[in-house]
């Protein structure tokens, strides 16, 4: 049987022995780790001290492994193939792994034992850096490199006026040039933080109390810090290494062949220690791809490591850094935007041809888009494709690498779709393990997916084949009213949080009665089931309906009245309206009847439906309105209220081009003319802004409602679920939409139009009717055995003369 | 109904409320000892009883979900950020290492819901 010992127990470690593992290996493993802990994942450290616990940062120790933790090992003996443990533990091996990884270099700097220096490497390291800043006001970190600056970033994290000191001219000197070294800075000192370049540590200062005091610099500057972290750098750790008379590099490393094997052919060296063709990685890709290597060597393979990619792409202190390939070429685009805090630079071929590398911060975008493409043609002018972020279409090589933390190509992810069926990021993730570690090539892996012509799925999730189009004609074409006949005989299981919403508002624009009635009460999601929006600690919102924003002085202080004797927190909204917050459920039934009362009804702030229609002042005030705007906007907004979509609707009418009502930012909008009312449709406001098309021009009033009428009951029955208009004309062609709705090109329009007159006949308030129904209203407590009694949990404090939610706090949950 | 845990004998039962006072498909909160309780009744017509607390929002509203099935299991789906748990085990199918706790739930004799917390 043969006898595995591995020397360390790190990220390369672990990867080295789950590979054996994977590969069969028939004999006995041990790892012996220096660390109290088992391997854990070293990207992620600060996340550590943001509150992420050990257990969430450590790998499973695979199963069949020995495990010896506090276990450094002092000395190997080759001829008697034995590793021995500081406890005096002797271990025998037939196959020796050094996986020992590297130590901070901690530059010779007069004070730099003092308490309050550290390192930056370890969980222990982390907890005695937190410790120390507990009672701290400044931090130094010295070195502004990666490490570097994700320490400034820990020290930041736990209150320090931080400063990071760079001996070089700029920041992150390995990965960047002086101008995007530059743009970094700007972003870095944003943040708060003091950087100094071309500055070193003449001395660590102590205080009286013998603690680090500050930091001095070579200028005898002196930096108020209690923390210095060291950061300058790492040395493998070769020592056990040179001890056993093994071949080291003349600046340290183990050297070894491409099989991962040092001068002994017993022992294997992998990760930070090992030095290859004169190169030491410090980057967990390529050590990944090293344990991988020598485990395949181990069971008998013949894989070789060849110099790997040493691309980088993370978000520091919130800013994305990049680099990839060459840092420098014959020629060079650069793209700046000072502004934006954006740098990006191409390196190319002195024909302009080939991409040989690339620097981003602040936007890594060519970092997905065109790292694979590095050595080859580039897909376009490199000026173009800077600004444009990279063609939209560009086919990648097979043997292109997407995911470079774990080495794989493109050809692997396309054999592993087609291979295994996949059709989805998750399946791809699960077969190649491409980006399981950082995560910069998902977007990636879904192009892919895509141009690999894997047939998305239009199911709406696992309980309906259907999509939401397709369900909404099954239910028009058969008369479904319930959901239950719907899932039996169209259907699997008991429905989720995805489709039940969805068949909530198809039943709903079909004039299937009150929302909260039998069984559709069940389907709502919680805003709807309430008739109010969640906030969040559980209580809800208010928004009465105040078409086109025009409200009388009275009903102003029934709001202003409402809001005070509940307590509520009230706040103009952007649509016009007055939101009250902080009503617990069981008050909601009593805020709305005082409202119901006063004339108000709901304004389905909580639906996806109709919300708001915006106004200016229009022709009635404004010196230049041209129509009626206010007018009209309060008989479209009395047309449409209640109206149930596949996703919010918002619109404004503004009464000249002056556009005060923003109207091409909505769903629909109107904007008057001298000869009647433009129609847009598709704007967006949101996440991704979009100003709506010009659909009509000059319509007369009835035209338009009629024009409206068809073009959203076309949206509502031909939409996906939450695609918003803009999104859903885009889908459709604009002239497409055009053909249905104005030329009637389909036939349907006579029953678009009819459904809408149905809507509009059928309309009643939601919260009149749940107010007159005491079994709707027993649904309304907070307790079903306390209906009195408020959750105890929800607390409020008083900020700028009003409430505001005392937030509870979170407890240690997995992100 | 029957019994979710075999210590029936040492639990201690809280009557919250009636059966029919229980939405089929749809949840409700009961205070059972200062705790927050979710109470839900499914399709088939068995009772689930899980904390009412939602640990990725903090807020007390996982009794607000809607309810449905995930591969078969009975599951709520949070209000909040719709992260969906099993009424059976508590934990969550989306993050397996985040959980809620569970506790038994039966309907007495009289038609009354009764929730465990020994």
């Amino acid at each position: 049987m043969s006898r595995l010992v591995v020397v360390g127990h790190g990220p390369t470690s672990n990867r080295l022995v789950e590979a054996l593992l994977a590969g069969g290996f028939a004999g006995r493993v041990t790892v012996l780790g220096e660390e109290p802990r088992p391997a854990y994942d070293r990207v992620a450290l600060t996340s550590y001290l943001a509150g992420r616990s050990v257990e969430d940062l450590t790998y499973p120790v695979p199963e069949g492994v020995v495990l010896r933790l506090s276990s450094r090992v002092t000395a190997i003996d080759r001829d008697r193939r034995t590793v021995t443990v500081a406890d005096g533990h002797v271990e025998p091996y037939d196959v020796l792994v050094l996986a020992t990884g590297s130590s901070p270099f901690v530059p010779p700097v007069p004070g730099r034992d003092l308490p309050g220096c550290f390192v930056y490497r370890t969980i222990d390291d982390l907890d005695a850096i937190r410790e120390a800043a507990a009672g701290a006001t400044g931090g130094v970190v010295i070195g502004g490199g990666l490490l570097g600056l994700e320490a400034a970033d820990a020290l930041r994290g736990l209150g320090l006026a931080t400063h990071v000191v760079e001996m070089g001219g700029w920041l992150m000197p390995r990965q960047l040039d002086e101008g995007g070294g530059a743009v970094l800075r700007g972003h870095i000192e944003a943040l708060g933080l003091t950087v100094h370049t071309e500055a070193g540590a003449k001395e660590v200062a102590a205080g009286p109390d013998g603690r680090v005091s500050g930091l001095v610099k070579p200028d005898g500057e002196i930096i108020d810090a209690q923390v210095v972290v060291f950061s300058a750098g790492v040395r493998p750790r070769d020592e056990l290494a040179r001890q056993a008379g093994l071949e080291v590099g003349p600046r340290g490393g183990v050297a070894v062949d491409d099989g991962m094997r040092t001068s002994d052919p017993a022992i294997y060296a992998v990760g930070e220690c090992a030095l290859h063709d004169g190169m030491v990685y410090g980057l967990v890709g390529p050590c990944f791809t090293m344990a991988e290597v020598a485990a395949d060597r181990i069971l008998g393979g013949e894989a070789v490591f060849t110099r790997a990619d040493l691309s980088t792409k993370l978000k520091l202190l919130g800013v994305e850094v990049a680099q990839f390939g060459a840092m420098d070429g014959a020629l060079d685009v650069t793209f700046m935007d000072p502004v934006g805090g954006v740098y990006q630079k191409l390196f190319v071929s002195d024909d302009a041809r080939t991409l040989l590398g690339g620097i981003c911060v602040g936007d890594a975008t060519p970092y997905n888009t065109l790292k694979p493409f590095v050595g080859r043609d580039l897909p376009g002018a490199p000026s173009e494709l800077l600004f444009t972020g990279g063609p939209a279409n560009m086919e990648l090589p097979d043997d292109a690498q997407v995911c470079s933390c774990n080495n794989v190509t493109k050809g692997q992810v396309c054999a592993a779709i087609t291979g295994n069926g996949l059709t989805d990021v998750a399946g791809i993730k699960a077969c190649t393990r491409a980006g399981t570690t950082c995560g910069s090539c998902v977007p990636m892996l879904k192009r892919i997916l895509v141009s690999s012509g894997v047939e998305v799925s239009k199911a709406l999730c696992e309980h309906f084949t259907y999509s939401r189009a397709e369900l909404f004609d099954i239910v028009r074409v058969r008369g479904i009213t319930t959901f239950s006949q719907l899932i039996t005989e169209h259907g699997t299981g008991r429905g989720c949080d995805v489709c039940k919403p969805v068949v909530a508002s198809i039943l709903a624009s079909l004039g299937n009665g009150h929302i909260l009635d039998g069984e559709q009460a069940a389907l709502q999601d919680t805003n709807d089931h309430f008739l109010a929006n969640i906030q969040r600690n559980g209580t809800y919102s208010v928004v009465p309906r105040i078409p086109g924003g025009e409200i009388t002085p009275d009903k102003l202080i029934v709001i202003g009245e409402v809001a005070r004797d509940f307590g509520l927190y009230t706040k103009i909204t952007g649509g016009q309206r007055i939101d009250l917050f902080g009503a617990r459920v069981e008050q909601l039934p009593r805020i709305w009847k005082r409202l119901v009362d006063a004339g108000f009804e709901s304004g389905h702030a909580y639906g996806k439906a109709l919300r708001t229609i915006k106004s200016c002042v229009g022709s009635t005030w404004c010196r230049y309105g041209v129509q009626d705007s206010v007018g009209l906007a309060i008989a479209l907004e009395l047309r449409y209220r209640g109206l149930r979509s596949p996703h919010k609707l918002k619109s404004a009418v503004s009464g000249c081009a002056r556009e005060c009502a923003e109207a091409r930012s909505k769903d629909f909008g109107i904007i008057a003319t001298e000869k009647g009312w433009n129609l847009y449709v598709g704007g967006n406001g949101g996440f991704t802004p979009r100003h709506a098309d010009l659909f009509a021009s000059d319509l007369g009033t009835e035209e338009l409602i009629r024009v409206i009428d068809r073009f959203l009951m076309f949206y509502i029955r031909t939409a996906d679920r939450l695609q918003r208009t803009s999104a859903w004309v885009e889908d459709q062609g604009l002239d497409y939409v055009r053909q249905v709705v104005l030329d009637d090109s389909l036939g349907i329009c006579a029953d678009l139009e009819a459904q809408m007159e149905r809507h509009v006949a059928g309309y009643a308030d939601e919260w009149r009717t749940t107010i007159e129904d005491p079994d709707k209203l027993r649904r309304f407590v907070s307790f079903v055995n306390a209906p009195g009694t408020p959750d105890p949990s929800i607390r409020f404090e008083t900020e700028r003369d009003q409430v505001k939610p005392v937030l509870i706090p979170l407890e240690a949950v997995r992100s | 109904m029957t019994a979710l845990r075999e210590d029936l004998e040492t639990t201690c039962w809280t009557p919250v409320c009636s059966y029919t006072d229980l939405l089929p498909e749809r949840g409700a909160c009961a205070l059972v000892d200062g705790r927050q309780v979710a109470l839900f009744r499914t399709f088939d017509g068995v009772l689930y009883a899980i904390g009412n607390h939602d640990p990725f929002s903090g807020a007390q509203v996982l009794s607000r979900g809607i309810v449905g099935t995930r591969t078969g299991e009975p599951c709520v789906a949070s209000p909040m950020h719709k992260q969906v748990f099993s009424l059976v085990t508590g934990v969550c199918l989306d993050d397996p290492a985040v959980s809620v706790p569970t506790y038994p739930v039966r309907v007495a004799a009289d038609g009354a819901v009764e929730v465990g917390a020994g």
